[in-house]
């Protein structure tokens, strides 16, 4: 029975994880149609930020959850306005120079920090199932995670500003046409994207540590979680995060750590053979 | 002249250039060097079967390193296990194909958007990174070969004449052998690409709809396309195996991955010159800006040195700035120039007109 228990809560943690990391490249994929290759990148330096603030006396909750997603916010619409906004409607081009710029902060990184991992401990200590103990800072993920998801839910439904979004993405002529300034949005749309990742890329850095390549580690898991979940940008991303979350768990519990992360990847290869417009194209297709 | 004489005058240039560099290099060159080149000779084979693929076919495989690893670990493992090279020869070559045959069934059959499929074919690169990498224990073993994981595997036994185990080739043979091998996939792909198949692929890559409505079934020659490529980069790795005697995880990475797409946007797309150009150059670049590095030196010479950070911002530039790549632009500044003194010439022999009236 504490098995089950502390097998459920590792699977959640890892479906949390897995939406966590995703979520602000769906919205930049899902919203814009920008595939941004340098989103591993982006959470690597929201773990960064979170680390440098930490180790500058800052509390390490307000530098995981405001300082990082600020910072890296700021660098996505940097970016966005450099080099993304010359490149819409060149899919290929804007997935070619998104990886250049991967490789960019890598290196700038490294030249940096230098290729060592840095670390935080983890606050929250742990706590007690029967006969098992395990990190109260899991239970911290999950729930960031759910008020993440639930918080896009909420702007996108319920304000102004994301029924100005939405409106931009589904046909920006007419927005404009009433006086939106399509520009702008997708500034700020990518600078939020951005921003979520710096919070995810934080508020994993205790669990990971971070390295100037840690990206690579998340960005496969992200992509095919958000291509496996289709288009639409909340329900694509939870239910794909459920699938190859379990999945992933499971396979882990089962064998190694490696072997898991295979099972997640050949999982999604096979999901995407069958459904090619993921899960959202055939299923939950009104959702948001 | 027209443009089919110079076609064949472009062609026989490549081919008195590529056999003098065949057959000059190691007489005028020290041994390091050659070595140096054979490096580059065999990447450039790497840079080709992106550029059939990706080039000419329109597949954009941000994984041509996984066939490229597949290749080189291939030879390695039946090397260990056989002895004798011509069948592991083989096997490198072939497998990479299989397997591109397995991937590819996959994405052309379920008809994946290209978008998607550069990043299936990425996160199959990294199953395979974190798969190999994963297998440093002495359990892993194909016969009598061990994986040896992130140790890579050292050692390997490089390639004989076929058919006599003890006539091994040496460096300068391996010159040999990574230029001829350049120059025959040259001009087989050259060859290809004017065939029917080669117009075939072109004529998907311009328009998919129309080449099926016109009855070619794309998802088929996509696929012949992609096995080939899968077949080329095989062959690079093989080679590679052969040239450092060892074979390392690392050749499944992104890094890898990246170096083969930005060499073909460097040297430019739709040719099979510009990609050899490309790794060539690029290469040479980050050979000479990571080889001197006194100790101490400036902060700005050590990020010169820092090779992400440079292919990264060579990446950006070429997508933002030059993103038909260096050949395809040379060769439009060139007609430019052409057109132009045509024009001054057709307008010097234009009659004045008459003055007196």
């Amino acid at each position: 029975m504490d098995l089950v228990v502390l097998l459920a809560i590792q699977v959640l943690y890892a479906v949390a994880s897995l939406a966590l990391i995703s979520v602000g490249l769906a919205i930049i994929f899902g919203m814009m149609r920008v595939i941004n290759l340098a989103h591993g990148e982006f959470l690597m330096l929201g773990g960064y930020a979170a680390i440098v603030a930490t180790s500058q006396g800052v509390s390490i909750w307000i530098s995981m959850l405001v300082i990082a997603p600020v910072v890296v916010g700021l660098i996505g619409i940097i970016v966005e306005r450099a080099i993304i906004r010359f490149l819409y409607g060149r899919m290929i081009d804007t997935m070619l120079a998104t990886w250049g710029l991967s490789l960019f902060l890598v290196g700038l990184t490294t030249a940096i920090f230098g290729n060592t991992t840095v670390g935080i401990s983890a606050p929250l200590g742990s706590f007690q199932i029967g006969a098992y103990r395990t990190s109260a800072y899991t239970l911290f993920v999950i729930a960031v995670a759910a008020v993440v998801l639930f918080g896009i839910f909420a702007v996108m439904r319920w304000t102004r500003l994301g029924l100005i979004a939405r409106g931009t993405m589904q046909n920006a002529n007419m927005a404009a046409a009433l006086g939106v300034n399509p520009p702008r949005v997708y500034a700020v749309t990518f600078g939020v994207g951005a921003a979520l990742s710096g919070l995810a890329g934080a508020v994993l850095a205790p669990v990971s540590g971070v390295f100037p390549t840690i990206g690579v580690a998340y960005v496969a898991k992200s992509f095919i979680t958000v291509i496996g979940g289709g288009a639409a940008i909340l329900s694509g991303t939870v239910s794909a995060s459920a699938l190859f979350g379990t999945i992933n768990q499971i396979a882990t519990f089962a064998t190694t750590p490696v072997f898991g992360e295979v099972a997640l990847l050949a999982a999604a290869i096979v999901l995407i053979r069958l459904l090619p417009q993921g899960i959202t194209g055939r299923f939950f297709r009104r959702g948001l | 002249m027209n443009a089919r004489a110079l076609n064949l005058l472009g062609l026989g240039l490549v081919g008195i250039f590529g056999l003098a560099f065949l057959i000059l290099t190691p007489r005028v060159a020290e041994l390091d060097i050659v070595l140096e080149l054979t490096i580059y000779v065999i990447m450039a084979i790497l840079a080709l079967s992106l550029a059939l693929i990706w080039g000419y076919g329109g597949i954009l495989c941000f994984g041509q390193s996984a066939f490229f690893g597949l290749g080189a670990y291939t030879y390695a493992i039946a090397m260990f296990n056989i002895g004798e090279s011509t069948i592991p020869l083989l096997l490198a070559i072939l497998l990479p194909a299989a397997f591109a045959a397995l991937l590819g069934y996959f994405m052309f059959y379920g008809r994946i958007s290209d978008v998607y499929l550069g990043v299936i074919t990425l996160t199959v690169t990294l199953i395979l990174f974190n798969s190999v990498n994963s297998t440093a224990g002495p359990e892993f073993r194909i016969g009598v070969a061990r994986l040896g994981g992130f140790n890579g595997i050292p050692g390997i036994p490089p390639l004989n004449y076929p058919g006599n185990k003890a006539a091994v080739i040496d460096l300068e043979g391996m010159f040999h052998l990574s230029t001829a091998a350049l120059l025959a996939t040259y001009f087989g792909l050259r060859l290809l690409l004017a065939s029917r198949f080669g117009r075939i692929i072109v004529g998907i890559r311009e328009n998919e709809r129309r080449a099926e409505l016109l009855g070619y079934d794309p998802r088929a020659y996509k696929l012949a396309s992609f096995m080939i490529g899968g077949a080329l980069a095989g062959l690079a790795g093989c080679l590679f195996a052969n040239w450092g005697n060892f074979v390392s995880p690392t050749i499944f990475g992104l890094a890898q991955s990246a170096q083969i797409i930005i060499w073909v946007i460097v040297g430019g797309r739709g040719t099979l010159v510009g990609p050899i150009v490309g790794c060539i150059g690029i290469q040479w670049l980050s050979t000479a800006l990571g080889a001197n590095q006194p100790s101490g030196s400036l902060w700005w010479t050590k990020l010169l040195a820092n090779a992400p950070l440079i292919l990264g911002i060579i990446l950006i530039a070429f997508v933002l700035l030059v993103p038909k790549g260096l050949v395809p632009t040379l060769g439009d500044f060139g007609q430019w120039l052409l057109r132009r003194r045509k024009h001054r010439i057709a307008a010097s022999l234009k009659p004045k007109p008459a003055e007196e009236g």
